[in-house]
């Protein structure tokens, strides 16, 4: 894959891949320390026939970027935990419509308004169902700076296959890092866009909403000769609501099923030098994710040189969780730490799928990052 | 000739979920015959509701339409409308959308004077949900979550858009359908923020607790308290205590639409130049 280099921040590399990808709408609310991510791409989208609005606040943000998703345009919008708790309404009309959205969250301390200058990765939780209701969330998280473009362009492509909202997590350090991010090249990026499917044959014969149980909907753009419905409410093949028992049934189960049978194409992890790992005492396996994993990795980088065969498992698709990968080294490894800027937040997925409760923890929710040394001692002193 | 409503009908969905005697029917008429008389085609229109009786009225019409989350119709509609300049937008709400929940989005989308005919169902009551009280809702009137009156101040949708910068501003009833259907014609014409408050009747969930149990009864209450503008700029500020002025309130050709304004954006980028603040000075 053909590579070029852009030095910049998290947040404006979120905007810049967004434009890359397709974007050509943004309707968002400021909000700290997201707010640099509407502040490139308000200026990237006019110059490029696109438009970017500042709404009166994060409901109406998330809902104009899902008005023109409905009407058939890649849309985005960008917040931070406190304006995902606003828009969990509108991202749930997102999953029941089927409307294709990304949304960037660059996570703060939480709850509340919390710390708003600080790095956190509170919202890992919240992610997996922001809006009340069944369905199934895709959570991307970036990891370092060249992923605050590639997991934004990953997301759209994704938004567009299944059809549903894709919320990509940053956070605070990541955000707001400045430096050289190594990405694809415009014509790779744009060679790799899939656009949603659509059908062109005759109207009567186009039901946006009749597909098999594990696929999403079919939606055209609107003013294009295709008039049908959306709605919130439980609704038939043309989008109508009804309370019809299996229509309602069907529905609800294959929100769940187009996302959970085709995992294999959402899943995205790095596993960093754990080739060697073959279950021998003494092993451990870390797993982190987002920026907490740049400090893991250098402190794995210093447990070798101690003697300590460390790894990192890094999910980069949160939700849904790399479940049997997951269980696959937990299985192996006896010593596991997982390190996360929340309280256990992902460390009970990792319970959960691996069978596990003597798991270790490092966590930190003061607002600051953990250092690769803060690791390096955790590890020696519970292993 | 007779008008053909089966064009712009969703056939299917009929009956209506509406009340027998509700004037949301004639409301929905009143709309497509503007619809055919401006000549918008079908696939041109996207029709956006929230939630409450209002609500369905996107499901009987035959264009793009859209369902949204209670209040926040015109926030979706700015996304349409903005992504789709040439396209024409209808929203459809209740007065519990409009002025309650989705207050905020409704003066925004008046300030930003955005090309989006909004049409408030007035029916000065939550309707679909059993009565409880609207931001509409006379003082005084019995409502479910008021039973010994109603003490909560009334808001008037449309001076509350005249205020927020709305250029096109009318009331009408249910009571003249032909009038109704001018009003929607002028508004949809006029390039701009247009604000429908149009007074309709609720006589199963506001009136029959309200001693206007029959459609017509209801109707003849909404009669009362409404008048002609002309007639309305004509009595004493006494007189015109309770009553509202119908007919076009504010019609402003000159203000600045903002789609049109984002297309001059647009503009300043490919040539490389700027707005100043000159550009934007006229008489207040």
């Amino acid at each position: 894959m053909e590579t070029r280099e852009i030095i910049s921040t998290g947040n404006d590399l979120a905007a810049i891949a967004a434009v890359d990808a397709g974007c050509r709408f943004f309707g968002g609310y400021p909000i700290t320390p997201s707010s640099e991510v509407m502040h490139t791409i308000s200026d990237l989208l006019p110059a490029v026939g696109g438009a970017s609005i500042q709404m009166e606040d994060e409901i109406a943000g998330i809902a104009a970027a899902v008005g023109a998703g409905m009407s058939g345009v890649r849309t985005m919008t960008a917040t931070s935990g406190p304006g995902v708790s606003l828009k969990a309404e509108n991202l749930g009309l997102a999953q029941m419509a089927e409307v294709p959205l990304v949304l960037v969250n660059v996570m703060r301390g939480g709850p509340s308004t919390g710390l708003p200058t600080r790095v956190s990765q509170g919202d890992v939780r919240q992610a997996r169902n922001p809006s009340h209701g069944d369905y199934r969330s895709i959570t991307l998280c970036a990891g370092n700076l060249s992923e605050c473009y590639t997991e934004v362009v990953r997301a759209f492509n994704l938004a567009d296959r299944f059809m549903q909202p894709v919320i990509v997590l940053t956070d605070e350090t990541i955000g707001h890092m400045h430096g050289k991010a190594v990405v694809p090249t415009l014509e790779e990026v744009q060679n790799g866009i899939v656009p949603r499917k659509t059908f062109d044959g005759p109207a009567e014969e186009y039901f946006p909403y009749e597909c098999g149980p594990t696929e999403p909907a079919t939606l055209n753009p609107m003013f294009q000769g295709y008039r049908y419905h959306f709605t919130g409410l439980h609704h038939d093949r043309n989008g109508f609501p009804t309370e019809e028992i299996e229509t309602c049934r069907k529905l609800i189960q294959r929100l769940e099923d187009k996302v959970m049978d085709h995992r294999d194409e959402i899943e995205l992890n790095e596993e960093f030098m754990l080739d060697d790992f073959n279950g021998e005492d003494g092993e451990v396996l870390i797993v982190a994710y987002g920026s907490v994993s740049l400090a893991a990795k250098e402190a794995i980088r210093h447990l070798r040189k101690d003697g300590i065969k460390a790894g990192l498992f890094r999910p980069i698709t949160l939700w849904p969780s790399p479940a049997e990968r997951i269980k696959h080294f937990t299985d192996m490894t006896k010593n596991v730490l997982c390190v996360e800027l929340n309280i256990r937040q992902y460390t009970e997925e990792v319970e959960r799928v691996s069978g596990r409760l003597d798991i270790e923890g490092l966590y930190k929710v003061n607002g600051r990052a953990i250092s690769p040394y803060e690791i390096v001692e955790k590890v020696k002193e519970v292993f | 000739m007779a008008f053909n409503y089966d064009q712009y009908l969703r056939l299917e969905k009929m009956p209506t979920l509406w009340c027998w005697g509700c004037g949301d029917g004639v409301i929905l008429k009143a709309v497509v015959r503007a619809i055919e008389n401006v000549g918008w085609k079908q696939d041109d229109v996207a029709v956006v509701s929230g939630i409450g009786c209002s609500g369905r009225f996107s499901s009987y019409v035959d264009f793009n339409t859209v369902h949204t989350t209670h209040g926040r119709t015109v926030a979706f509609a700015t996304g349409i409308k903005l992504a789709n300049p040439d396209k024409h937008v209808i929203c459809v709400a209740g007065d519990g959308d409009a002025l309650a929940i989705g207050g905020n989005h409704t003066i925004h989308a008046a300030r930003r004077n955005i090309d989006i005919n909004f049409i408030m169902i007035n029916n000065f009551i939550y309707g679909l949900t059993n009565s409880q009280t609207s931001p509409t809702t006379p003082q005084g009137m019995w409502s479910v979550t008021m039973k010994r009156g109603n003490i909560d101040p009334t808001f008037d949708g449309a001076e509350l858009a005249i205020a927020a910068g709305a250029s096109f501003v009318a009331r009408e009833t249910v009571l003249d359908p032909k009038k109704l259907e001018k009003i929607f014609i002028k508004g949809f014409q006029h390039r701009g923020f247009s604000f429908f408050d149009i007074l309709s009747n609720c006589h199963i969930n506001l009136g029959r607790k309200n001693k206007m149990a029959s459609a017509m009864d209801n109707l003849n209450w909404i009669d009362k308290i409404t008048v002609s503008k002309t007639k309305y700029d004509k009595l004493s500020e006494e007189e015109q205590l309770n009553l509202f002025p119908t007919g076009v309130l504010k019609h402003d050709d000159e203000a600045a639409e903002f789609c049109d304004m984002y297309e001059e954006l647009k503009k300043k980028y490919q040539n490389n130049e700027k707005f100043t603040q000159d550009d934007f000075k006229k008489k207040i």
